[in-house]
């Protein structure tokens, strides 16, 4: 595979006047400039180009990752069926693949039955993960990242096996939803043969240039995500596998929670007392002992009262971590279902992070978080799941072949 | 003269048509993007053909455990004159070359006579519900993400071989009852390999 790929020009009009959509032109000027997958997005994209825009699919590392989170997500995750084996995986992986390509830059998947929806990519990328089971379909357990294993039990979890677990786990993000959904319509279908759906979960941000720059929001209105690590070094220290067999190097791995968040006792909580729970502002995201969101929180400081400013219990405090390589990269999105009957919402946080090493970096964060955390009041992990994020693939290549081929 | 198990309407199978031509032109548009060196899509870059008589673009076969099944692509003809398939041939089936043709109401399936016409600075569609390369009994399953080679004949007597992959596809039923009579419902059973090994 290819070492150095470089971002690719991607023009919409040639790829539009092709084919019966474009006549006369109607996406001027569409040309989108695709960043490598490991950097950010530096401005937000105009609104005219939400949806001819493009991420790279092809080179060392998955899209998906580091790529500026989009505004629509669904996580996939499948379960092998019996006799899927090394060598079917790599027939799957070889179709889920070649669809990814296809529809990430703009093209319809082959054999696509409703190709013009493989139109408008809104910066769709497709980022497979393997869970603990795939290694043992595929007779590979040496080759599992370690930390690839279901998490310890926490205090606080009340897991359910409808969000748990997976063997594969294909996250598709884009900034449309229809092409959210094409995409796992077109991906399902061709895992059809090979594996059964485990379960899907289906997230959302604000909509794309709706808040540019802005660290995401959750549904309890918090800034979410401040304390990730900066795009460039301190991000690549944290998400990549720096060495190893190729079939590790420039891999990372995911731990995906659903996170039930009890809109309906926080709601009996006053703005201070909200604000003391996670130990920033609600408004600007600032530390409780800050300005701006991004002012290192000051855990020694105290208020005419003695007491620390920022609470010892609140979220800031139990999770915070100042080196760079043992932060994780949050990346969630938020999911809300329908009320019940009486008007209880059904909402929360699909938690997503990504780290180098599960057992170095999340588990150290989620074990204080677990042991007192004062948001653990309001929010209850309801699905646990573990995949390894193997390397990228090269033109001509499919996410996997370093290790199945 | 062989039907097929589903009574297509006339309008469905031109929409289907129509949908798979603009797929099949999309492929061809980005080729032609200015000369500029924008590479192919990875799984065509192995199912495209080397330089032959003619490019065979976005080749796929549908997957099958047994009995028919079909293939499809585009066929590009940059040539100054027009060339025309007479045979295909794979190492799992014998193959025919069909077209889907409307008689009383319903399209059936039948051989193309005279083979399959690729005009000059043209191309040809290979797709569901038109033009296709079957393939009549299949000796083993053709599982998906197989890669079937496949060998074209052409009038001339040159032939030129591309891989197709295999996908998943539950459509194309009209490709599985040539010279079964009227068996609706049966299409549902064969070619949808629904086991990964075999």
């Amino acid at each position: 595979m290819s070492d150095s790929p470089t971002a690719r020009r991607v023009s919409r009009r040639g790829l539009l006047t092709g084919g019966a959509l474009a006549a006369g032109g109607a996406l001027a000027g569409g040309v989108a400039v695709a960043d490598p997958p490991w950097v950010r997005t530096a401005s937000p994209v105009p609104v005219a180009e939400v949806g001819t825009a493009v991420e790279p699919f092809h080179g060392p590392r998955q899209a998906g990752v580091a790529t500026e989170p989009q505004a629509h997500a669904a996580f996939v995750a499948f379960t092998l069926r019996p006799g899927t084996d090394r060598a079917a995986l790599g027939r799957m992986l070889r179709l889920l693949s070649d669809d990814a390509a296809r529809l990430t830059q703009g093209r319809p998947a082959l054999a696509d039955t409703e190709p013009e929806l493989g139109l408008l990519p809104a910066r769709l990328t497709v980022t497979f993960g393997f869970g603990p089971g795939f290694y043992t379909a595929a007779g590979l357990h040496a080759q599992r990242p370690p930390s690839v294993v279901d998490l310890p039990a926490f205090r606080i979890d009340r897991l359910q096996r409808r969000w748990s677990g997976g063997d594969l786990l294909l996250q598709i993000c884009a900034d449309d939803p229809l092409t959210v959904a094409h995409t796992q319509r077109v991906l399902v279908k061709d895992s059809r043969p090979f594996a059964t759906v485990a379960w899907v979960q289906q997230g959302f941000r604000r909509a794309a240039g709706a808040e540019p720059g802005r660290t995401q929001r959750n549904l309890f209105g918090q800034i979410d995500g401040t304390a990730n690590p900066r795009p460039g070094a301190a991000l690549d220290a944290a998400v990549w596998v720096p060495d190893g067999p190729v079939w590790l190097r420039d891999g990372t791995t995911l731990v995906v929670r659903r996170i039930s968040m009890n809109l309906e006792t926080w709601d009996l909580l006053g703005r201070t007392d909200r604000e003391l729970a996670v130990g920033r502002r609600l408004d600007t995201g600032a530390p409780l002992t800050g300005e701006d969101e991004h002012d290192e929180p000051d855990f020694a400081a105290t208020g005419p009262d003695g007491l620390a400013v920022m609470p010892d219990f609140s979220h800031v405090t139990r999770s915070h971590v100042s080196d760079d390589r043992l932060k994780i990269l949050r990346r969630p999105y938020n999911y809300d279902g329908a009320p019940n009957p009486d008007g209880h919402a059904d909402s929360g946080l699909i938690f997503a992070s990504y780290q180098a090493d599960i057992t170095r970096q999340f588990l150290p964060i989620q074990q204080r978080l677990a042991e007192r955390d004062l948001l653990n009041e309001w929010t209850t992990p309801i699905g646990s799941a573990v995949f390894a994020i193997p390397p990228g693939c090269a033109e001509g290549g499919w996410i996997g072949q370093q290790l199945l081929d | 003269m062989p039907r097929t198990s589903v009574a297509a309407r006339r309008r469905p199978a031109f929409l289907l048509a129509a949908a798979t031509a603009l797929l099949a032109a999309g492929a061809v548009g980005c080729g032609q993007s200015g000369g500029s060196s924008a590479p192919e899509p990875s799984a065509s870059a192995s199912g495209d053909a080397d330089a032959g008589v003619l490019g065979i673009r976005d080749p796929w076969v549908k997957a099958a455990d047994e009995g028919m099944t079909a293939a499809f692509g585009t066929l590009v003809n940059d040539g100054d004159a027009d060339v025309t398939i007479t045979a295909a041939a794979t190492d799992v089936s014998p193959m025919e070359l069909h077209e889907m043709t409307m008689k009383d109401g319903t399209t059936v399936m039948q051989p193309k006579q005279g083979g399959i016409l690729v005009r000059a600075h043209s191309s040809t569609v290979l797709q569901p519900g038109g033009d296709h390369l079957m393939l009549m009994d299949l000796t083993r399953p053709v599982k998906a993400g197989d890669e079937l080679t496949v060998t074209l004949t052409f009038a001339d007597g040159r032939t030129q071989t591309f891989r197709a992959v295999a996908k998943p596809f539950t459509g194309a039923q009209e490709s599985y009852a040539p010279g079964h009579g009227d068996t609706p419902g049966m299409s549902a059973t064969p070619g949808t390999s629904a086991s990964p090994a075999a």
